[in-house]
């Protein structure tokens, strides 16, 4: 079971519930198909660097996953079908992105910029 | 002419650039995370388009991490494709 992290972007018109409802969605069909959720992540509503759909800002979603390989096709396909997603990317993790995802919860940036620490010791 | 000749006691030290180095390898950092803007907005001119090694030293291996992880902060609307001003 591989880990993957996606990142979806819903279209600013929406109200908090449909949103929440369009998350709630996603949840659920990952659950479904045998996915196992890690971590969930909202960034809430952020301004795009270029306008994307005629919109210049955007509703950023993170979600980290166990999932096994052939789900992802049909995550993707459902992200397309959702035309409330204006964007989302799927990502694997290997193990340095894991090390980081675990170190990023943990909150061990938290003290110093997350670039800047020393990682030597690890 | 020749008072405009300055000359100099000992050579002028302009062009003695310090060592670049790869400050992924130097700091031990393994994952250039995408979603990460700012810390990608040192790699990109206020064009932005990927700043070269020969600039920013790095190693080509990470070179070509910190490339993707901008590819893909574009994407996703963080970075954007070309703008004129930046930084």
């Amino acid at each position: 079971m591989q880990q993957y992290e996606t990142v979806i972007i819903l279209t600013p018109l929406l109200s908090e519930e449909a949103v929440k409802e369009a998350l709630t969605k996603f949840n659920k069909l990952m659950t479904d198909n045998g996915a196992e959720i890690v971590h969930e992540d909202n960034w809430g509503l952020k301004k795009l660097a270029y306008p994307i759909q005629k919109k210049t800002t955007g509703y950023y979603h993170l979600t980290t996953f166990k999932a096994p390989g052939e789900f992802i096709n049909k995550l993707e396909v459902e992200y397309r079908r959702d035309e409330r997603i204006m964007r989302f990317l799927t990502v694997s993790l290997d193990k340095h992105a894991l090390a980081f995802s675990e170190k990023k919860r943990s909150g061990a940036f938290n003290k110093k910029q997350e670039t800047k620490i020393e990682e030597v010791a690890k | 002419m020749a008072k405009d000749t300055i000359q100099y006691v000992t050579a002028p030290k302009v062009d003695e650039s310090r060592k670049k180095y790869c400050r992924f390898r130097k700091n031990g950092i393994k994952y250039i995370d995408y979603k990460d803007a700012n810390f990608l907005l040192k790699f990109i001119n206020d064009q932005g388009k990927v700043l070269p090694r020969r600039l920013t030293g790095t190693s080509l291996k990470f070179q070509r991490k910190v490339a993707q992880a901008v590819k893909r902060a574009r994407h996703i609307g963080l970075l954007p494709y070309v703008t004129d001003s930046l930084k």
